[in-house]
């Protein structure tokens, strides 16, 4: 072997090495924050953990059974005034394909999906909170539905396209109105695909915090009126990681724990989902 | 008759989709006016910030802001190097690819609450005690920390993009120059990624997008310094965090106002970002 064939076969290998170990750090990475968090917060969890409102500071105990009602009630809240609308306009995608509407419609639906969440939150404020007067569950919800929309569109549209068109055509053939076609042929046979972009979308907004800061913004109490202020699991992780108590911090190991399983949970059942689409 | 109703409707969702687009910049645009009226585009090139004496300018939010997410691109830049070779040509398919593949979608999924918690409690005092080994002032906060954290959240969004464009390279083009005797790291270098080029470069634009809104992680890791920061290794603040901060306690008009006007820049300049990303996809068709 020459030397210069010898130096590139080196070079081959050392860049392949090289390559592969500066993968595995964000890998490696990953592992540590989760490992990290599950050992930390599963040593808070406990029954009064999950079932107890929080105690008022210096007293031992109390939960953030507030912050689990409230997280429930957002993704909830958001899910309603997101679904209809997604899914009509992701049709609409659909059936109007070429059209100019359309082409304006994705690009919007883009641009929205790009908005920083922060950002997100300043819109509900300036649309619920202003008018309103004072912050709540219902302008939470608003900013996760905006953060939800884009998500719910682009699957719906994604999920009809895949259809054959010989399924719609044989519909439509045998004299069934469009609207009928839509929902009796189209809809049932995208749906499994709609529910995975729902639950994108779910998984997406569960963490949010940013958005909720200046609209849900929190509550230490439990409550289930849309109206009022109401507190999430992000949100009570921000709240009690920045605090200067001992207690509360140990409570935002618990709450991150028990965010992090579940969006980690959704995204599982997502992926295996979607691999069973394929 | 129905279904020409049907249809309607379904054009009318199209508008209310438009009409929302142009809700979101009116808001934004109409809320932000008596700050614009006030200080107009001097805003971007104002650094005081004093919301007692209602003077406000964007200048140094402006600055954090692209510093931050600059620095956090170049730190990131060889790792989304390194996983969108090594996924999209190393291993592509198979047990061990695809969890791989997983793992590093799944970073993004980790919600940047988390990593924030996780960074102020673990990685702030291990950046302290850096610094004190560099002999600069130990914050533990500042803009490099925040610029590392940064740079682990938006990897997956480039290295996911840029590892499907590596795999489009046609097989012939491959074994073509494999034929003519060049290794693996030749070809990588010399023939996949120059056809790959534009895919690549479009992820680290939705990257960098990420890393320019990203608030949680920025708010609880920055510091929270509301001045021109003077060195990397200083608390700063960003477009994202100082919102953060202050909205909710903002009391007067002129501050509201001054914080949504800053949201205003921060969705131009991210709206920007995508679109450049979503025009070089196109020219890539994937």
């Amino acid at each position: 072997m020459t030397k210069k064939l010898k130096l590139r076969l080196f070079k081959d290998k050392f860049y392949f090495i090289l390559l592969l170990i500066l993968s595995l750090i964000p890998i490696f990475l990953f592992i540590l924050i989760i490992i990290h968090i599950i050992k930390k917060g599963i040593t808070v969890i406990d029954w009064s953990f999950l079932s107890q409102l929080p105690k008022p500071v210096g007293e031992e105990g109390g939960g953030i059974l507030n912050a689990i009602v409230g997280t429930i009630l957002l993704i909830i809240l958001a899910s309603i005034l997101t679904i209809p609308i997604g899914i009509v306009t992701g049709i609409f995608l659909y059936e109007y394909s070429n059209s100019k509407l359309a082409y304006i419609v994705r690009i919007i639906s883009e641009i929205i999906q790009g908005i920083p969440s922060i950002v997100i939150g300043i819109l509900a404020y300036i649309w619920v909170v202003k008018p309103m007067g004072h912050f709540s569950g219902l302008s939470g919800g608003v900013a996760l539905a905006l953060i939800m929309l884009p998500i719910v569109i682009k699957t719906t549209e994604e999920m009809l396209k895949l259809i054959p068109n010989e399924l719609k055509e044989a519909s439509l053939a045998l004299g069934t109105p469009y609207y009928r076609t839509i929902f009796k042929v189209m809809i049932p046979t995208a749906i499994s695909g709609i529910l995975t972009g729902i639950l994108t979308g779910i998984a997406r907004i569960a963490g949010e915090t940013a958005p909720l800061l200046f609209t849900a913004f929190g509550n230490p109490f439990l409550n289930f009126d849309i109206f009022k202020p109401i507190s999430s699991l992000p949100h009570i992780i921000y709240l009690y990681s920045i605090s200067p108590f001992e207690d509360w911090n140990q409570k935002a190991w618990g709450a991150s724990f028990i965010l992090l399983i579940f969006v980690l949970f959704l995204n599982v059942l997502i992926r295996i989902l979607s691999v069973k689409k394929k | 008759m129905i279904d020409k109703f049907f249809k309607n409707i379904l054009k009318l969702f199209g508008f209310i989709i438009i009409f929302l687009g142009l809700l979101i910049f009116l808001s934004l645009f109409s809320s932000s006016l008596p700050s614009i009226k006030k200080f107009g585009l001097k805003f971007l090139f104002l650094s005081d910030w004093d919301p007692v004496n209602e003077v406000f300018g964007g200048l140094p939010f402006i600055l954090g802001t692209l510093i931050t997410s600059l620095l956090a691109f170049i730190i990131s830049l060889p790792f989304i190097l390194s996983v969108t070779i090594i996924l999209g040509v190393y291993f592509t398919e198979g047990f061990i690819a695809e969890i791989l593949r997983h793992i590093i979608d799944l970073i993004a999924a980790i919600p940047s609450v988390i990593i924030g918690f996780w960074g102020l409690f673990v990685f702030v005092p291990i950046v302290r005690e850096v610094e004190l080994l560099l002999g600069v002032t130990p914050y533990g906060v500042g803009i490099i920390t925040a610029s590392i954290l940064l740079a682990f959240m938006i990897l997956p969004y480039s290295a996911s993009i840029g590892k499907d464009a590596m795999r489009l390279v046609p097989q012939d083009l491959k074994e073509a120059a494999f034929s003519l005797g060049a290794t693996k790291w030749e070809v990588i270098k010399k023939i996949m990624i120059p056809y790959a080029r534009s895919g690549i470069i479009a992820g680290m634009f939705l990257s960098l997008g990420r890393a320019l809104g990203e608030t949680m992680v920025v708010t609880m890791v920055i510091g929270n310094k509301n001045s021109i920061p003077q060195s990397i290794f200083e608390p700063g603040n960003t477009i994202a965090s100082v919102i953060a901060n202050e909205f909710a306690e903002a009391i007067t008009h002129l501050h509201v106002s001054s914080l949504i006007y800053l949201g205003l820049i921060l969705f131009l300049i991210t709206m920007l970002f995508n679109i450049i990303a979503k025009f070089m996809l196109k020219k890539f068709k994937i």
